[in-house]
Formats: C-alpha cells, sequence, structure tokens
C-alpha cells in the first residue's frame, strides 16, 4: 500500500494523516498502535521497539470501530473504561455533560443515533490520562458543536504535553497551526 | 482486579438484556433430555442405563451452542482491538467472560440436575453423580469453549469450526464423566473418575486462560 514512511512526533504534537480513501490511513494506525505489523521498517516509542517499551500503556486507542455495545448505556461504557484504563471512578455524568449527552446517560446505546454514540465512544478521551491519541476518523457523525469541542480537547491535551496522531478529511490547519501532515497517495 | 469486576459486571449487563443468549442453550438441554423418554418409550432400566451419556451429551452441546457469541460482539465492536493495542488487563477481561459464561450456561444445569435426574429415572446415588461430574466437568467445557471461541473469532461462520475444533477435546471428559455416572448407578467408588476430572480441571485452568489471550491478540492483530 504505502512505502517509505518516515514520520517522528514528538510530545505537544498532532500528527494529521491524509488520503484518499484506500490509501491505507487507517492501516498504517493500526501499525502505529502496534496492532499490525509492517513488511518492512519498525515503528518505535522513544527510541524502543514498540514492544519492549511501556508504549501501550501510555495509549489510547479509538479506532473506526466505535466499540460501543449496543445494549449498554453510555455511564455503564465509562465504568467499563474507567477500570479498563485503571482510573478512579470519576463522575461520568459530568464527563457525559460536557459532550452534550445530559439526560442520554441511562438509555441504551442503541437508541442513540450515529453521532451521539460517536461521542460515547469519544468521551474516554476526557477520562484517559494517557500520553499518545490514535484516533481513527473521530469527527465521523459529529456535529459542528461536538467537532469544536473534541478540537478544544485536542488542544488542551496538546498545552499538557500528549501527542495525537489522528486520520482525517477535516483541514485542521486553521485550530492546529504546528501540525504535521502526512499525505498518503493512493495506489494499486 | 478491579477490571475483572468491570467486565464481570458488563457481561452480566449484557447477559440480563440479551436473554437469547443463555436462554437458547439452556432450552436446548432440556429440550433434548425430555425427548429422549419419548422417543425412548417405557423402558425405565433402559433410560437409567442411557442417561449418563444423554446427559453429558446434551451438556457438551449446548456449552458449545452458547460458545460462539462469547467474543464475537467485543470484536466486531472493536472493543478488543481497543482492549488490546492499549494492553488492559486483557487476562482479567478473559477470565471474567469465563467466569460468567460457566455461571450463565452450566450453573442452570447443575440447578436442574434433581429434575433430570427424576426425568431419566436415576436413583438419588446416580444424581449425586452427575451433579458432582458436572460440578467438575462443566468449567472445563467453559473453558475449552471460550479457547474455540477465541480461535475461531474472525471467520465468518465460525461455528462449525469451532465444533470440529472442540469436540475432539471434550472426548476424554465425556468417557470418564458418564462413567462416573454409570459407576454410580451400579453402587460403586466413582473417586477414581472424579480425581481425573479434577486433574483435567487444574491443567485447564492453568493453561487455557493463557492461551485465550494468546488467541485473541493474534485474531485482532
Amino acid at each position: 500500500m504505502f512505502e517509505a514512511v518516515n514520520l517522528q512526533l514528538t510530545a505537544g504534537q498532532l500528527l494529521q494523516i491524509g488520503g484518499k480513501n484506500g490509501a491505507g490511513k487507517s492501516s498504517l494506525l493500526r501499525i502505529l498502535a502496534g496492532l499490525a505489523q509492517p513488511d518492512d521498517g519498525e515503528v518505535l516509542w522513544q527510541n524502543l521497539p514498540l514492544t519492549e517499551s511501556d508504549f501501550p500503556q501510555n495509549l489510547c486507542f479509538i479506532g473506526h470501530l466505535s466499540g460501543i455495545q449496543p445494549q449498554l448505556t453510555a455511564l455503564e461504557h465509562l465504568e467499563f473504561w474507567q477500570a479498563a484504563f485503571g482510573l478512579k471512578p470519576a463522575d461520568g455524568y459530568q464527563v457525559l455533560a460536557t459532550l452534550g449527552l445530559a439526560g442520554l446517560e441511562d438509555i441504551p446505546c442503541q437508541l442513540l443515533s450515529a453521532g451521539q454514540q460517536r461521542r460515547v465512544s469519544l468521551a474516554r478521551l476526557w477520562l484517559t490520562k494517557r500520553a499518545l491519541w490514535i484516533l481513527d476518523e473521530p469527527f465521523t457523525a459529529l456535529d459542528q458543536s461536538a467537532i469544536l469541542l473534541l478540537q478544544q480537547k485536542f488542544t488542551e491535551h496538546l498545552i499538557q504535553g500528549g501527542a495525537i496522531i489522528l486520520t482525517t478529511h477535516q483541514p485542521l490547519t486553521q485550530h492546529f497551526p504546528a501540525a504535521q501532515l502526512l499525505e498518503l497517495a493512493y495506489r494499486w | 482486579m478491579v477490571m475483572f469486576k468491570a467486565a464481570f459486571v458488563r457481561e452480566w449487563r449484557l447477559l440480563a438484556r440479551q436473554k437469547a443468549d443463555w436462554l437458547n442453550p439452556l432450552m436446548f438441554f432440556l429440550i433434548v433430555l425430555t425427548l429422549f423418554p419419548l422417543g425412548i418409550g417405557a423402558k425405565p432400566n433402559l433410560l437409567a442405563e442411557i442417561a449418563p451419556g444423554i446427559i453429558w451429551i446434551a451438556a457438551l452441546l449446548s456449552v458449545l451452542l452458547g460458545a460462539e457469541r462469547l467474543f464475537k460482539d467485543d470484536f466486531r465492536q472493536g472493543v478488543l482491538e481497543q482492549l488490546v493495542a492499549a494492553e488492559q488487563p486483557l487476562l482479567a477481561y478473559v477470565l471474567a467472560k469465563i467466569v460468567s459464561s460457566w455461571c450463565s450456561t452450566a450453573l442452570p444445569l447443575l440447578l436442574m440436575s434433581p429434575l433430570i435426574a427424576l426425568l431419566l429415572g436415576l436413583d438419588s446415588a446416580a444424581w449425586l453423580a452427575v451433579l458432582l461430574t458436572l460440578l467438575l466437568g462443566t468449567p472445563l467445557l467453559n473453558l475449552l469453549a471460550a479457547l474455540g471461541a477465541a480461535l475461531t473469532l474472525s471467520a465468518d461462520k465460525g461455528g462449525i469450526l469451532l465444533a470440529l475444533l472442540i469436540l475432539p477435546l471434550y472426548i476424554p471428559l465425556l468417557i470418564f464423566a458418564s462413567a462416573a455416572v454409570d459407576q454410580a448407578s451400579l453402587g460403586l467408588d466413582y473417586s477414581g473418575q472424579l480425581a481425573v476430572l479434577s486433574a483435567m480441571l487444574c491443567l485447564a485452568l492453568a493453561l487455557v486462560p493463557l492461551a485465550v489471550l494468546k488467541a485473541l491478540k493474534l485474531n485482532v492483530g
């Protein structure tokens, strides 16, 4: 799909991976997240190969699958992720209210709209303290206000010294002038 | 531990909301067992004689029936890839899955065993043996079913593959468990069979969760 990809990301930086449908954006993300192995080359975290470093403990990965169980409520999702991230139980209601989901906390997610489900899925970014976020198309199905909210959250995370890798077709440079852009070409 | 509890609670909520997932195997078990007396006719002695085999085959197939769903939803919805990528306590998650699947598919079988004994004309000594072998044997069924489910995760219609993979592993269990019930109904000592079942269970408890873990990682990657 792609070759000779060379990139480096430091704390406080955002990397946007662009490219046409089928260019290999998601595959590249999966390789960067350690879920797939490249045919050639390697991925390093603090100069160590992924498997030998503490990379997984620093990662929050949200792929193009949302990770939403239709039968569970938003609050129940948050509870599970808190335990999975090893965090103390925080106030789930407040996080969901920030995301504009007040009043929908106890409704099974299958009854929510696609955009609302995406908000529930992204709620994990408000819970986690992990340094590197790898997000596959986080803006899909979100409305303008949610996109703005998410961009604010990104800014906050970058200021705190976090790093973000994401794929999106949204132009981001006006909000994140320092963002790196990697454009993958579509080829057979 | 926190992760185990969270995954366990999550699994129970899902089971409470998707009742068909655990009711179907249970109904299957009951239906098979009620059909046997009807099919064989009024031969109580024959029935009591073949009862151990019938009970165990029905239990085995009903656990297998419920096995495929175990990791499927979490795989399809991307929960597994998120857990694997961020190396969240996956072993606790696997254990919670196995324990809750035992509670939902095998525990009801144990509770129904007096009824089954009555249905198939077993005496109380044989019933006790059924109960004990189910107690030792069903966790093993669930462990192996979880392994099969994890291995066939990315196969689209993995059901038949799962059965082919796991059924041969069930055969030793079937032999020893039904032999124990047989012995019991003849009034003989069956502690030897129980010891073998316990040994198999210990071995599986130690090894299977790790194998499941590896299989899940392979399927996600």
